[in-house]
Order: C-alpha cells, then sequence, then structure tokens
C-alpha cells in the first residue's frame, strides 16, 4: 500500500509539471500578444510595452515558464495585476471557502444520494422508485447554474427565507453563516445526486438478489440486520467508485455554482481572473484547482482501496 | 449517468438479431430528439419574430398571445429566442461530439491496434488530459482568445477526446485478438485495411453509444461555457447565454430564464433516452439482465 501510495503521489508530481507547462503554454504561449489581452484592444504602444516589460514578456518562453514555476516551487504563486496583491493568501482563503463549500456538498451527496438509492432499491418498481428516478435524472439533465437560479427564485426571491449568495459571517451568528451555504450545496448536491443514487439502486438489487443476502434471510435474521449489515456493505463499494467521480464533477461544478451564487470561492476567483484578464491569477487558481483535482482523485482511489479488502495496492501479486 | 459505466462494460457482442425488441426508451428518446431536431431546423421559419428584434415598450412582459413564453429586458420575444437556441445548443452538442470523435477514433483504433510505443506515449498523454476538470481545460483554451461559439465547439471537442481514444482503444485491443482480425492478417491483408474494414464496423456500436452520451455532455459544458461568457457571445441566443443574461432579472421576469432551462431539460433528456436504449438495444446482455 505505501508503495503504492509513493507512486502515485510520484506520477501526480510528474502529471502537475506537465499541466503546469501546458496552462504556461497555452496562456502565455498562444498566437497573439499576451500584453494586448491584459491591456485592451485599444492600448497605446507605450502601455503595451510597459506590460511586456514588468512581466518580462519578452523573454524566451521558457525563461519565462522556469521563472514562474521556481517562483511556485518557492511557495510564491505572484502578484495578482488587478488588485495589486501577492496570489497565495487570496488563494488560500478563496480555497478555504470553497472546501467548506465542496465538504459539504459531497458530504450531502453521499447521504441523501445513498439513502434515495437504497430506498429505490427497497421499494424497487414501485411509484416511489420511479418518482426518485425523474428527480434525481432532472438533476442531471440540467446545468448546475439552471437550478441555482430557480433555487434563488423560490427560496429567496419569493419565500425570503435564504441569502440569494455571497459568504456568510461568523461574527453575525452561526445561523446566518450556515444559511449562505444551503443553496449552493443544495444546487451541487442535486447536480449530482443520480449518479450515487442510480449506482446505489443498481448494486443494491444485484446485492439483494445475492446467495448470501438469501442465506441471511434463511437464517431468519431481521431484514434491517439484512439490510444494513449483509446488502448494504457490499453494495456501497461501486457507489464510491461513483463517488470519486463525481469529485472530479463537483470541482467542475463548484466554478460554476460559485459563479451563480457569488460565493468568494476558487471558482469565482478563476472567473473574475478571466474576466479582468488577470493573467498569473488565471495560472495560479488553475494549477492549484488542477493539483486538487489530481490530489482528490488520489484519496478517491485509498478510499475505494480502503473500502474493499480485495485490492491490496503493490501487495500481494498475482 | 450511464457513459460512467459505458467504457467499463462492453465487450464485443454478436450480431444483433432483426427481430429484437426494440427498447421503450429509444422510441421515446428518438421520439424527443427528431422533435427537437425539426423544431431547431424548422426555427427561422416557425419563430414568431426575428431573434433580436428589441420591442423597447414590450420589455419584460409576461407570457401572453403576442409572446407566448413573454419577453425579455430588451423586448426580445423569448420563444424565439429559445427555438433559434436550440441550433445553437445542438451545434455546441453535436459538432464538439464530431470534433472528439473525429480525432479520437482513429487515434484509438490507431494505439489499440499498433501498440508499443506510441500507444505508451499517447495514453499518457490522455491521462495528463484528463487529469484537469472538464470545464477547466475548456476555460483555459477560451481564457486567453476572445470567445466566440466555434472556439467553444472545439474546446468542448478537445476535452472528451481522451474519453473516445480510451474507449476506441479497448475495444480495438479486444478485437485485435478475434479470429476473423487473425484470419485477415494470415491472408496477408495490410494493417488500414484490417482497421478500417475490419475492425471498425465491429467497434462501432459502443463508439455510436458513448458518442451520444457525449452529445449530452457537450451540451451542458457549452451551456456552462456559455454561461461564464466564454461561449456564445450576445446578441446570440445561446441557452447557456439566454440564462445568464436573465440572472438579473430572475425575481421580475423568471420566464426569461425558465424557457431556456426546460428546452434544454427536454433536449437533454432526449438524446440521454436515446443513448441508454442505444446502449440497451445494441448490448443484448443489458436486454437480458433488464430490471436491474
Amino acid at each position: 500500500m505505501g508503495f503504492y501510495v509513493a507512486k502515485r503521489v510520484a506520477t501526480i508530481g510528474v502529471i502537475l509539471v506537465i499541466i503546469s507547462g501546458l496552462i504556461f503554454v497555452i496562456t502565455q504561449g498562444l498566437p497573439g500578444s499576451v500584453a494586448r489581452m491584459i491591456a485592451g484592444q485599444f492600448a497605446t504602444p507605450d502601455v503595451i510595452a510597459a506590460i511586456e516589460q514588468r512581466l518580462h514578456l519578452n523573454d524566451p518562453l521558457f525563461t519565462q515558464y522556469w521563472r514562474w514555476a521556481s517562483g511556485i516551487l518557492s511557495g510564491d504563486l505572484g502578484q495578482s495585476l488587478i488588485m495589486e496583491r501577492p496570489i497565495g493568501p487570496m488563494l488560500r482563503e478563496a480555497l478555504a471557502n470553497s472546501a467548506l463549500l465542496a465538504t459539504i456538498s459531497i458530504v450531502l451527496l453521499t447521504l441523501v444520494g445513498v439513502s434515495l438509492g437504497i430506498v429505490a432499491a427497497i421499494k424497487h418498481n414501485s411509484m416511489l422508485d420511479h418518482g426518485i428516478s425523474v428527480f434525481t435524472f432532472l438533476g442531471i439533465s440540467v446545468p448546475e447554474f439552471f437550478w441555482g437560479i430557480v433555487l434563488i427564485l423560490v427560496f429567496a426571491g419569493y419565500l425570503h427565507w435564504l441569502p440569494s449568495g455571497g459568504a456568510g459571517n461568523l461574527s453575525a451568528g452561526w445561523g446566518a453563516w450556515a444559511s449562505h451555504l444551503v443553496l449552493p450545496a443544495a444546487t451541487l448536491t442535486f447536480a449530482l445526486i443520480a449518479h450515487v443514487s442510480r449506482m446505489t439502486r443498481s448494486s443494491m438489487l444485484e446485492t439483494l438478489r445475492s446467495p448470501y443476502v438469501l442465506f441471511a434471510r434463511a437464517k431468519g435474521l431481521p431484514e434491517r440486520v439484512v439490510l444494513v449489515r449483509h446488502a448494504l456493505r457490499n453494495a456501497l463499494l461501486p457507489t464510491i467508485t461513483v463517488l470519486a467521480i463525481d469529485i472530479g464533477l463537483l470541482i467542475g461544478g463548484v466554478v460554476v455554482v460559485e459563479t451563480v451564487f457569488s460565493y468568494p470561492g476558487l471558482g469565482r476567483l478563476l472567473i473574475f481572473a478571466i474576466e479582468r484578464h488577470d493573467l498569473p491569477l488565471i495560472q495560479a487558481s488553475i494549477l492549484v484547482i488542477a493539483a486538487i483535482y489530481c490530489f482528490a482523485n488520489l484519496v478517491a482511489d485509498l478510499l475505494y482501496a480502503y473500502f474493499n479488502p480485495k485490492i491490496r495496492y503493490g501487495g500481494t501479486r498475482s | 449517468m450511464a457513459g460512467l459505466e459505458a467504457d467499463a462494460v462492453w465487450t464485443p457482442a454478436p450480431p444483433v438479431s432483426r427481430r429484437s425488441r426494440v427498447p421503450a426508451t429509444l422510441i421515446w428518446g428518438a421520439l424527443i430528439v427528431l422533435v427537437v431536431l425539426a423544431l431547431a431546423a424548422a426555427a427561422p421559419w416557425i419563430a414568431p419574430y426575428p431573434y433580436d428584434e428589441m420591442q423597447i415598450m414590450a420589455r419584460l412582459k409576461p407570457p401572453s398571445f403576442a409572446h407566448w413564453f413573454g419577453t425579455d429586458d430588451y423586448g426580445r420575444d423569448v420563444l424565439t429566442r429559445t427555438l433559434i437556441g436550440a441550433r445553437l445548443s445542438l451545434l455546441m452538442g453535436l459538432g464538439a461530439t464530431a470534433f472528439c470523435l473525429a480525432i479520437g477514433v482513429p487515434i484509438g483504433l490507431y494505439t489499440g491496434y499498433r501498440r508499443g510505443r506510441v500507444e505508451e506515449i499517447v495514453m499518457r498523454a490522455m491521462d495528463v488530459l484528463m487529469s484537469f476538470p472538464p470545464i477547466l481545460l475548456g476555460l483555459l483554451v477560451l481564457a486567453v482568445t476572445t470567445p466566440s461559439l466555434w472556439k467553444t465547439v472545439l474546446a468542448v471537442g478537445v476535452v472528451y477526446v481522451p474519453a473516445i481514444v480510451r474507449l476506441t482503444r479497448s475495444v480495438t485491443l479486444e478485437l485485435a485478438q478475434e479470429e476473423f482480425v487473425l484470419a485477415a492478417r494470415a491472408r496477408g491483408d495490410g494493417s488500414a485495411y484490417i482497421v478500417l474494414r475490419e475492425i471498425l464496423p465491429n467497434a462501432w456500436p459502443p463508439i455510436a453509444v458513448e458518442g451520444s452520451l457525449r452529445i449530452t455532455f457537450a451540451i451542458l459544458l457549452g451551456a456552462a461555457l456559455s454561461f461564464l461568457g466564454m461561449g456564445a457571445q450576445p446578441p446570440s441566443s445561446d441557452w447557456g447565454l439566454m440564462i445568464s443574461e436573465a440572472r438579473a432579472f430572475v425575481d421580475r421576469a423568471p420566464w426569461i430564464a425558465l424557457a431556456p432551462g426546460i428546452a434544454m431539460c427536454v433536449t437533454v433528456i432526449g438524446v440521454n433516452l436515446l443513448g441508454d436504449g442505444l446502449r440497451e438495444f445494441l448490448d443484448p446482455r443489458m436486454r437480458s439482465g433488464k430490471g436491474s
């Protein structure tokens, strides 16, 4: 297991080096002047020259990359052009907000998705089962931003129960702070819930037909014990794989949902950077999000290995 | 949803019997998609107004006989814009899928058949591309250039190339071991002939299924990019862009956002049903395993 983790971390390191190169080449190496993109179409030659000098854009591309990459390795992510502040602290703050939103969404996704899947499997082919299918199907048939707007319309616009956007401050109390997270987390969860509930439902159905569940029932065990101890524990394994895939989708969803709810996270920061052509901020945000994505996938794989005793990464060799 | 399992469950299937029952999902999916395609194709003729005609006196009007889906903040007819928007969304979905198939299938066939170092390098490159969350790869490409619809189509297409390469390669790997391919080799047929005439005709069913599912992903991703301002640009009536523009008026005129949202929902459900039905129809094991 240790060997496997070390190998995966090393691979992620290599992938991140390649990704950083890709980000740099695409953002700075594509045809068209970077300085003109930053300054706008009508900028005077003086302004363009000043930007080129400030960002050392006249140096060879590799020299520019090396300066950028070595800065990142020493913990310096550069300076935002628009806000004229170091990028590191800004990213840390945004990352904390995004991590909070993503964690709440994953917990909700797991709890609600698995519960709906179990209910659908137990009530197989009933009205409830079909109802859950339709409900979850709606979630993946329309992008997050549409449901986000619908939720804002209903819960903020008409009912006035929840705020329509922004982030809460703890000084205003726990309730006010948490209320800002409800709608974005619900939107993210709804967009992904079909994957989890459908997978739980189908693997639960398969497990309920297996000989060991039949045997457990034949022994006269109460239905609850059969469902929870025998069926569910085995049925959850494929669900974990789907959850791992969903982490990737969630990171993409966070970018959109944060924009809809003006939530000050990493996604909102990236879109802000793109809108304002803040090149160093664009590069740093994308690199950080890609790194999180790689490590989230690693964690998901490890969790899968942990829950599946049949898997011994790097251990026994067949 | 089904796309998650699509490349994991496929193995080459024996030819489908002509008498096989056509799944209801396939019929319903095809029906919905045909209606959407017909509406999109006929949009310029059946739309009651030009999509960019502004009627300042009729701003933010609720649905009425004159404007079935109401008007937006410029007094433009929302029904017209939704109908014309269908063309853009379908162009996004079909264009990006065609692009990823055009790039992904040949690469998958080549690497799966020839193997060797090229396969290793290509697959590692695909791993790198898959290390980006899809929307991020799209944003990265679009962030540094002036946004436009065709760039979004290409960006979305690039995002889905690795999935197609992986699937095509895995199907090719299995088919290359089949007896009819070994027989063709023994006959002395050339590699190009074997790949194009022996492997490709047998590899297309899973690729078609995956392709149909990619259409919905592409529509949704394209809409998200347009929503974020990186896709279609005003005054075009792309559904994602329409919803983005409707945000400011959602409490006063929710119909501006609801019409394109519902249209997108119906389209995506139709294509999803079509993809699921196609998979069920082309993979006999799915039919025998019905009900789970």
